[in-house]
């Protein structure tokens, strides 16, 4: 590897790339270093579909219209107010340019899946996905001549004062001193660290699985951390869904999602129910599951349903788990088959006559039975039964670099000379909390571009 | 085994169902989330829909080393020869042909062969005029209709069979329609987007394959009509053959020849390019003898049209007529099967689209 570079790009996932096609595009030389294997590169951006984009207007796959304004307000709801609110709007009014942008440098858009309806007017969904996405822009920035470094991970950025001096490198089993004038992070959170994650949430978190790749450990994140530079977002936290039990450790992605849950009873080890399956629709709840499951007995529960509501959600990746009575389920989940018969017949029994609706709040609640279930309460009494596991799957974290509107990262005593931030590992100041979908390739693309051409200014 | 092609196909169609994120590339995916369970019929119906474009494998989030290890083009390319096997008739003949490239060309060379017996034991009659001075139209009439449609009617046969398993209703015009319109374009090899397959390097889409495709399909079908248009003004019109370059017999075939020789030479260039492990390497030879063949059917019909006068006029007649013979006979058995599996599968996802509509 050479020393001497201009402006060097940590990470490889969709910031990252928007930077260096930005910033070669300034003209400047650019190096990437993707601390993942080419099989792997994109970081979490790989399993991503859509990015969230205000329009003005129908554009492209975007139906009807999408303003700063409601786009902001949504964003308000879900973070509960924890957001920087010059740093969102700023995003969200450039989220428009994005989509051209991204057309310009080979991404196709598709209209949104199926499935995904309430998604059309307000995200745009990538031909192929995020791992088309990130095909592309690999393809397009080496076309600028971009270098780019595979199984390259930044161990140490060297921090002199208000300039980071060398970055060290382990590439190949070799440590490299690389001398950037200009260095970018974009190396995304800390969530597949399950040691940290640990450390953060508590040691229910070894119990976590990791939805997306298994390479965004938070080296660069620590490292900077510990060099006084100013954080963002709650240390503590991360966004966690509940998935799939039986989904792999790591990179599960998007099939590991399970819908069933508001047509269900979830109980809890124990054959227990703990909260109510049918407060919303499961766009607005899929999101506090994670924690509701992460705070039972062993981070771990089960969704019942019987036959009458196997086809109304989602295709799962892995077949449910079958049998013809609730004992017998309960026996090939290793729940205990008494427990688990009460907790059913209790359920049954405060189950109401009414219409039922799958796709709306349809208000049919069961009767004095706690918790509740306010809407899709049906008897679960049609055998064949059906159960599937539900595990904590940890989506990113919230700890990030703190950074101005031209992306530069925040020390304590002042902006830092050389270093930019984008993607994942400064969102954090504008999503505080909660998630919006598609909004975290929203801020990686806008934040990546401004990032690319600061950095490319600085070196010209 | 097509017992664990179809299971390994089914696996991986299962995880797609619950991913989603090729919907837009062509019409295996749609054809995937309109269902929650697949019988055997429904993932050979995929497969026949599949057009080993890869864009769905460099866009996949789960491929190798990933642990769900998907390559659904290669799955799907599995049953697709699979599914020609098992409905071809007469059953359990003739595999060998789709996997080598050898037993193709033994074909050809055993076609040369029986040409040239024949010519030399029965003297063509004298006032036959051109390839007729040595082979008499009356005995290539009992030679090649009888080679074309034999093979003809097994493929009807087996597709028979695989529209009974894929529950195909009776068909219309307007699937018919539809279907050849999707086959006119390639429809479904433009990617969604127009911008063409992930075949020949890596992620890079490229309309290359489709152009030299429709460069082979085209020329053929020039070919047909030319021949077809001869046998036409053969008997209606008693107007034999050799015909002069303005008739409509040449002026279809030479540039439908053209066209297929130029077309297979492309289709083998992307062939060689593109990444063979990616796909089944158990067919790579049959496919390449296929369209070897398709290439020499072609050359030798212009080289006997261009060269074929005097002393090389048996020669040529040999080869040509020797590789159009081993063309004819496979054609249930070789690559050739493929078009019309294709074309019975638009028609049945034209079936099913407005099933679900």
């Amino acid at each position: 590897m050479k020393k001497q570079c201009e402006v060097l790009i940590v990470g490889g996932g969709n910031a990252a790339l928007c930077a260096a096609i930005t910033a070669a595009e300034a003209g400047a030389k650019v190096t990437v270093l993707e601390g993942a294997p080419k099989s792997h590169r994109g970081g979490n951006s790989r399993h991503t579909r859509n990015f969230r984009c205000m329009h003005g207007g129908p554009l492209g796959t975007l139906t009807d219209i999408y303003e700063t304004q409601e786009y902001y307000d949504d964003l308000v709801k879900v973070t509960a107010g924890k957001t920087d609110t010059e740093l969102a709007r700023m995003t969200i009014e450039q989220s428009e340019d994005c989509y051209t942008w991204m057309h310009e440098h080979g991404v196709r858009f598709q209209p949104s899946l199926s499935g995904t309806l309430s998604l059309s007017r307000t995200n745009a969904f990538f031909l192929g996905g995020g791992k088309a996405l990130v095909n592309a822009f690999y393809r397009h920035a080496e076309g600028l001549g971009v270098e780019i470094y595979y199984d390259t991970q930044v161990t140490h950025l060297e921090r002199n004062g208000g300039r980071i001096e060398q970055v060290v490198v382990t590439h190949e089993d070799q440590e490299f001193r690389l001398l950037p004038k200009a260095v970018i992070v974009a190396s995304g959170g800390f969530q597949a660290d399950l040691d940290w994650l640990a450390d953060a949430w508590g040691p229910a978190a070894r119990n976590f699985l990791i939805r997306g790749t298994p390479y965004n450990r938070g080296v660069v994140l620590r490292d900077l951390l510990d060099q006084d530079i100013q954080s963002v977002g709650d240390p503590t936290q991360c966004h966690a869904v509940a998935i799939d039990g039986r989904a792999p450790q790591f990179d599960g992605g998007i099939v590991t999602r399970l819908d069933c849950v508001p047509f269900s009873i979830v109980v809890n080890r124990q054959g227990d129910r703990f909260y109510d399956e049918g407060e919303d629709v499961w766009p607005k709840r899929y999101a506090i599951w994670g924690r509701l499951v992460a705070a039972q007995p062993d981070q771990v529960a089960y969704s019942i349903i019987d036959s009458k509501s196997l086809d109304l959600f989602m295709p799962s990746v892995f077949p449910p788990v079958k049998a013809g009575t609730v004992e017998e389920l309960a026996t090939r989940l290793e729940l205990p088959p008494a427990a688990l018969k009460d907790t059913v017949e209790a359920f049954n029994s405060a189950c109401k006559d009414g219409p039922f609706h799958p796709t709306e709040l349809d208000g049919l609640a069961t009767d004095q039975l706690t918790p509740k279930k306010s809407n899709w309460a049906r008897p679960i009494n049609q055998p064949p039964y059906y159960g599937y596991a539900l595990r904590p799957g940890v989506t990113f974290t919230y700890l990030g670099l703190k950074v101005d509107e031209t992306a530069r990262v925040q020390g304590q005593d002042g902006a830092l000379e050389n270093l930019w931030a984008a993607g994942e590992i400064m969102a954090g100041s504008i999503l505080g909390q909660g998630y919006l979908a598609g909004f975290g390739m929203t801020i990686g693309t806008v934040f990546g571009r401004i990032a690319g051409r600061e950095a490319a200014h600085h070196v010209n | 085994m097509s017992i664990d092609a179809i299971g390994e196909a089914r696996r991986q169609v299962e995880i797609c169902n619950a991913c989603r994120y090729c919907e837009g590339y062509c019409a295996v995916f749609p054809a995937i989330t309109s269902q929650r369970s697949f019988l055997d019929g429904d993932i050979q119906q995929l497969a026949n829909l599949c057009h080993d474009c890869r864009g769905c494998y460099y866009a996949c989030q789960y491929t190798a080393p990933h642990e769900f290890d998907l390559n659904l083009p290669k799955a799907l390319g599995q049953v697709r020869r699979d599914s020609w096997h098992q409905y071809s008739f007469p059953s359990g003949f003739g595999a060998v042909f789709q996997k080598s490239g050898l037993a193709i060309s033994l074909a050809v060379v055993i076609g040369f062969a029986f040409v040239f017996w024949i010519a030399r034991q029965f003297a063509a009659s004298a006032d036959g005029q051109g390839f007729y001075a040595v082979m008499s139209h009356g005995l290539m009439v009992a030679i090649f209709l009888p080679a074309f449609l034999l093979p003809l009617f097994s493929l009807m046969v087996g597709l028979r069979r695989y529209w009974k398993a894929v529950e195909g209703a009776p068909v219309s015009a307007s699937h018919l329609m539809s279907a050849m319109h999707a086959a006119a374009r390639m429809k479904h090899l433009s990617g969604g987007h127009g911008e063409g397959c992930n075949f020949e390097d890596e992620d890079r889409f490229s309309n290359a394959r489709r152009w030299w495709h429709q460069l082979v399909l085209y020329g053929f079908l020039l070919c047909f009509v030319a021949t077809s248009s001869a046998t036409l003004m053969h008997y209606l019109l008693s107007m034999p053959a050799p015909y002069a370059w303005y008739a409509l017999p040449k002026l279809l075939g030479v540039p439908g020849g053209i066209a297929l020789s130029v077309g297979t030479v492309g289709m083998l260039a992307v062939k060689m390019k593109s990444d063979s492990a990616l796909s089944d390497q158990r067919f790579y030879g049959g496919e390449v003898g296929f369209i070897v063949l398709l290439f020499l059917v072609s050359t030798t019909g212009l080289g006997l049209y261009w060269f074929g006068d005097g002393d090389w006029l048996g020669a040529w007649l040999a080869v040509h007529l020797g590789s159009v013979l081993a063309f004819f006979l496979l054609m249930p058995y070789s690559k050739m099967a493929h078009g019309f599996y294709r074309m019975a599968a638009l028609t049945r996802d034209a079936q099913r689209g407005a099933e679900h509509s």
